[in-house]
Order: C-alpha cells, then structure tokens, then sequence
C-alpha cells in the first residue's frame, strides 16, 4: 500500500462484503415469509432477487426472512417497513415484481400498489 | 449472493466452549442443504456475554444465539437460515417471554445501556482479516494523523479529549505524550501495557483478541505523536490466542505496508515488537515492566525520572494501556468534541468492565463513564442470581476496594471511586453476595499480593505477609480485637512507605472491607462465628432434633465416623471434635436438619 488512495480503495471492496454488518439506520427493513408454504410458492428466487438487487444499488435497506405470514394462498409474501414502522405487504410476489419492488419502492419510495394486499382484495 | 453472515465469537471464553467446532459445524450443514453462497461463516471478537458462550451473532437480523451446542446447529441452519423462523429458544431471554422487539439485541437490557468504544468492532468483524478491519475505517486515523495533523496536533487532540489512561491510575494521556514529545533526540519508544494481572479481569484481552489492528494503529499513531519509531507490546504469554492473533495482525499491516518503512508514502517508520511475561501481577507497573523487555528482572525503580523522561533502554518511552489505544483511533477520526460529549466532565469516554463473581450475565460491557453501579450490576448484569442478595461489589482488582449497597448510585469515574476508597483500577467488577465472607475476600486478594509481591521493598515483603497472617488468624477463630486495630495500622504504614503502586494499593482491600463490613470481623473475632457461613473453623455443624428423622442418611455419607445415632431410635448427633465440615451430611439430609452456623 504506497497512498491512502489505496487504503480507501481496499476499505470501498471491504465495505460491499461487510454492508450487512454496518451499524447505520437501514432506511428499509424488507422481510419475506419463508416457512413451507412460502418456500413452495417460490420465496426462495424473490429473496435472492432481493439480497442481490438491494447490494447491486447499494441500498440502505436489510433483507431478512421469516416465517409463516398467515396467508398462505398469497404466498410469496414480501412485507416492507420503513424507519417509523409503517409496513406494505405485497402478495403473491416472483422475482420480477420483485425487482419492481427494488426500484420503485425502495429507491423512489413510491409504494407499488398493483401488488399490495390490499389490491389483491379488492 | 450473500444474505447472512454468521458471526461465531472465537474469544478465549467460547474458544473453551468449543466455538472452533461450531464454525465447522454451520459450514457443514449449510453445504449440505446448498446455502453456502447465500450464508457465510466468520469468527468473530467477543460479544461480551462470556458467561453464556459459546455465543454467535447473526446479521442482518442482529440477532445472538447463546449456549449454542453441536446439537443446535443443524436446527439453527434448518430454521433460521433456510425458512426464516429465529431459533427463539436459545436467544438471549431477559424476562419469560421472547417478544419480537427482542430479536435485535440491541432492543436488550444488557445491550441498550453500552456504548462501545474500546471494543468497537469485536464482534462485528474477523479480526484476523486485515480488510475487515479496514472496511470498518480502519488505518484511516493513521492516515489522517500522518497526512494531516503535526506532531504537536495529535498530542493537542487527545489533550482535548480528555482521554485518561485506562489501566487504573486515570493519568491523563495526552500529558504524557506531550513529556515525550518534549524530550530531545529521535530513539524514543512506544509501549502498549497488555500484562493484565487484576484476578478476574479480561478487558484487554478481548480487545487484543476481537480487534488487535486498532492497538496496532494506535501505537503507530503515539509513534508519530512523540517522534518514536519502535514499540514493543508486552503481553503475558498466557493469553495464548491474544498473542497469535496480535502475531497475524502484525505481519499482514506489515505486508500492507502499513508498519514498516515510509507509511503511506509520508517517510514516516514505524516497526513494533512483541516481547511475552511470563504473568507477574507486578510486571503491569511501567517501571518494571521496562526492566522485564529489557531482559531484568521484572522489580519495579523508584519514580522520577519517569519513562517519558527516561524509560526503556534508557529512551524517553511512553506506556499506555490496551484499552487506552483502543480509544485513540476513534478520537483521531471523530475528534476530541465528540469523545467529550460521552461520559463525565473529569472523566470523559466509555469504560469497560469485566462482570464476574455472584451476577447473572458474566461478561464483558462497556458503559460511558457516569453510569452508576446499580445500571451496571442490575440492569446490565441482570443482578445477583438465585435470588441472593447483593453484599458488596469488588472494584479495582487487588488494588482497589469494595462498594457496598449505599454506594451503588455513584456515578462511575476516576475520580468518584478514588473517593469512596476504591478505584476505576483496570475494569474489573467482582460482585459478591450473602454467601461471601468479606474477611475471607480480603484475605483471598491478601494471599494473591503476598505471592505476587516482587520483594525488593520491606513494606511491601514482609508488610503484605504480615497482613495475610492476621487475616488467617481471624479466620480460623484466633482473632482479637487488638489484631484488628494492628491490621488498620500495620496497612496504613505499607500505604505510606511502599516503594511502588502495587505495594501502595495493596491493603487496599483490607483497608476497605474493615471500613464497610466491621460488624464482620468483630463477628470473627468477639462471637467467633462466620455469618457468610465461609472460615470452616468457625463453622458448627448441628443435628436440629426436631427435624431430625433418624434415618441415618447423614452418619452414612460422613467421612470420618462423626455422626453417631440409631436408625429409627435415636436422633442422630454430630462429633465436633471428630468433624471435618465437609458438608456431606448437608447435602445428605433430605429433610433439613443438619444446621450449619
């Protein structure tokens, strides 16, 4: 290492590897339901879809997983909350909606109402 | 594409608990069921909760697992990772019920109150991995001190900030520096003091062992500070693991170039050294520690000059604390307005303690200076377990005192403790409750000094010696009350002539529990009883006839024939002269009859 242009270089890579462990205020909390049911639906893709398009953009935004939402026939289900705790709840997800989800929600901070729960009820 | 990193803490602690096994473990099942692209397996420094180890964290969920045995990882692995579901049964439960909010361990008592500093990255990243270390700005005060600051401004920052040092005197470092720095002449030296010697303390080796690259930057940074270019680490060779990862650490800065020759292209030089004790407790005084890298004997000379002045082979030298280093890297990059803001006006930052003896998380914390001892020891600590309750908290190691129930809501700084007739010492908190006899606990911290005594002072010599035989005379019923007003006097003469700090301190311990817990010794000495129920000799074991059912249990399991009866006829009754106070009988009884007074 001859500058600290080439130590900030080498602390850039390791942030990509390390962006999970950072203690920052994540912006958005993403969690997707991945009991039997979800997985079945195809929870699996959306996930990756999601961890990849969220590092891919550097977004401030934690991917996580959890269990069974309650509503299985809507499954894959992908909920989104934001800092104050508000959640959207998109149903019925695949891996393209879910690149959607990425740029129009978690970028632009529109929320996608086509998939929404609540569209899916009416 | 990666989407949890599993965080396993390789700490002397959870290294006993047999953490390496877990790590191959996780790999394994996550290659069996085809996650190993998407989770990741890491060791990780010491999460603090060393008492429940093997401990691991798990992001992004910020989720601990405590306790975790082989037998959970595949459950761990199943649950967790593949369908989502938190394995809430081996998370850090605080009250019955594991809400939601609990899942992030930030949301927990233990947590929500620390403010890490010094142990900033242990347990968030490898720190064996040199870039991890970097992706968490790492070397980056290094390079702005070098590209940035002079000399004299590094030594002004950390003036500014207040930073005193945390080995237990609370001198303020900036000072310190500023002596050497004054010094003419360029063979100057850098010293990290990790012989940690307190019974009970393990700050500073988990530090060394979470984020050894921070003392690494930081002595670099003191090298520059006050002209030198060579620093030894002194560490006792018991601290096995410290030592390898402090080895690794120091050959990939090296290879980086970020010891060595022209660091980052600013013709700065910067080499260390690691020189290994072989674990004297007085070899933690600068003095002698100085004489021990260079090959002496490890005694301690008296002071002036002091090692600014004239320290290791003659050199001006400063000594600083590992947990003191660990500080100077974030007041370099945060500055000294922002360390100031945490903590205390005369004593600012953050201080960790280690928790151990009678208190429910025994561990690792750290809390910024000002909260009170009741914070730490119930909040954080969770209290005395088994429902006991709380005696006295041992503060300062074998140099400090202890603290009773009165005293809990002092706020905790250098200068608090020192007043009340304790001290900050290096970190460690021994709490102790009903079952503790404060006289055994002085004579317990009495026979670690007379033992670790260098003996190059009187005082010091036969002074502590003297000591631990009045306090085993109490012990064993051959007290009087003449003894203890010799025992007040005979501490306040080695306080007075002892040549260096440890002998000063060491009645310390004597000095404060005569003061807070006299009712004790005069119970010793004047009832000859112990009310702790601790100095066997003055123990009595007892048959209560009322209880007794004369089953003959307890005559049984006597080892030495003391406990004569008949089974069904007579009550059983116990042979003082004969009884070793074993307490088999005790714990033989099923019906509670045995008394021990």
């Amino acid at each position: 290492m001859k500058s600290l242009k080439d130590l900030e270089k080498m602390r850039e890579q390791a942030k990509k590897k390390m962006a999970m462990r950072s203690d920052d205020e994540n912006q958005y909390r993403v969690v997707v339901g991945m009991a039997t049911c979800g997985i079945a639906a195809g929870a699996r893709p959306v996930l990756n879809k999601l961890v990849e398009e969220v590092a891919q953009h550097h977004l401030p935004v934690t991917v996580t997983q959890t269990g069974c939402i309650g509503m299985c026939t809507l499954e894959p289900i992908v909920e989104v909350f934001d800092k104050e705790g508000n959640k959207t709840t998109y149903v019925l997800m695949d891996a393209e909606k879910a690149a959607e989800v990425v740029t129009r929600h978690l970028i632009e901070g529109q929320v996608v109402t086509e998939y929404t729960v609540g569209k899916y009820k009416q | 594409m990666e989407r949890i990193q599993v965080m396993v803490c390789a700490g002397t602690g959870c290294t006993i608990g047999n953490s390496g096994e877990l790590i191959e473990l996780f790999k394994e099942e996550i290659r069996s069921i085809g996650l190993q692209n998407e989770v990741s397996v890491l060791k990780t420094g010491c999460l603090g909760l060393c008492g429940f180890g093997p401990n691991i964290c798990i992001y992004p969920d910020n989720i601990i697992y405590k306790s975790v045995k082989p037998e959970d990882v595949k459950e761990i692995v199943m649950e967790h990772f593949y369908k989502g579901r938190p394995v809430t049964r081996l998370m850090l439960n605080e009250s019955d019920e594991v809400s939601k909010e609990i899942l992030d361990i930030n949301h927990t008592k233990f947590y929500e109150k620390q403010k890490r500093i010094a142990l900033h990255n242990c347990g968030v990243i490898d720190p064996e991995n040199i870039e991890e270390y970097i992706g968490k700005d790492g070397y980056a005060a290094l390079g702005k001190a070098l590209t940035e600051m002079s000399p004299q401004e590094v030594v002004d920052e950390i003036k500014a900030s207040g930073l005193r040092g945390r080995g237990g005197g609370g001198f303020p470092t900036g000072v310190k520096w500023q002596a050497a720095l004054n010094q003419p002449g360029d063979e100057k030296y850098v010293i990290c003091n990790a012989d940690e010697g307190d019974p009970g303390a393990f700050m500073d080796r988990s530090i060394l062992e979470g984020n050894p690259h921070s003392i690494l930057e930081a002595m670099a940074i003191a090298g520059y500070a006050i002209g030198a270019h060579h620093g030894y680490i002194y560490i006792r060779a018991e601290y096995p693991i410290a030592v390898e990862r402090l080895e690794t650490a120091i050959s990939q800065a090296k290879e980086l170039g970020l010891l060595g020759d022209n660091i980052f292209g600013t013709g700065f030089d910067f080499d260390l050294e690691i020189r290994l004790g072989a674990g004297a407790f007085v070899c933690g005084e600068e003095t002698a520690l100085i004489q021990s890298i260079q090959g002496e004997r490890g005694m301690p000379i008296p002071k002036p000059p002091f090692p600014a002045e004239r320290g290791v082979w003659g050199k001006p030298t400063i000594i600083n604390n590992v947990e003191t280093y660990a500080n100077l890297t974030q007041i370099i990059l945060n500055g000294a307005d922002w360390f100031k803001s945490i903590g205390t006006e005369t004593s600012p930052g953050t201080k960790v303690f280690a928790l151990g003896g009678k208190i429910t998380n025994t561990g690792l914390v750290e809390v910024p200076m000002g909260t009170t001892l009741r914070e730490i020891i119930y909040e954080i600590g969770g209290g005395c377990p088994n429902r006991k309750e709380f005696k006295a908290v041992q503060t300062g190691g074998p140099s400090g005192g202890c603290l009773t129930e009165e005293q809990l809501d002092t706020p905790i700084g250098f200068d608090e403790l020192i007043k009340l007739g304790s001290m900050m010492g290096s970190g460690g908190m021994i709490v102790l409750d009903e079952d503790n006899c404060m006289v055994d606990v002085a004579r317990f911290y009495m026979d670690f000094i007379v033992d670790e005594s260098c003996g190059k002072c009187t005082p010091c010599r036969v002074g502590t010696k003297r000591l631990l035989e009045i306090l085993e005379k109490i012990c064993n019923g051959e007290g009087t009350l003449d003894l203890l007003d010799e025992l007040e006097t005979l501490s306040h003469t080695i306080k007075d002539t002892a040549l260096c700090g440890l002998g000063q301190s060491a009645p310390n311990p004597v000095l404060s529990t005569l003061e807070h817990f006299k009712d004790e010794y005069i119970a010793h000495v004047v009832d000859k009883k112990c009310p702790a129920g601790i100095c066997k000799a003055l123990l009595e074991y007892k048959v209560n006839a009322e209880k007794c059912r004369k089953c003959g249990l307890c005559a049984r399991q006597c080892p030495v024939s003391a406990i004569s009866g008949a089974v069904g006829k007579e009550t059983y009754h116990i042979d003082m002269e004969k009884c070793i106070k074993c307490g088999n009988c005790i714990k033989a009884c099923h019906f509670e009859a045995i008394e021990r007074k």
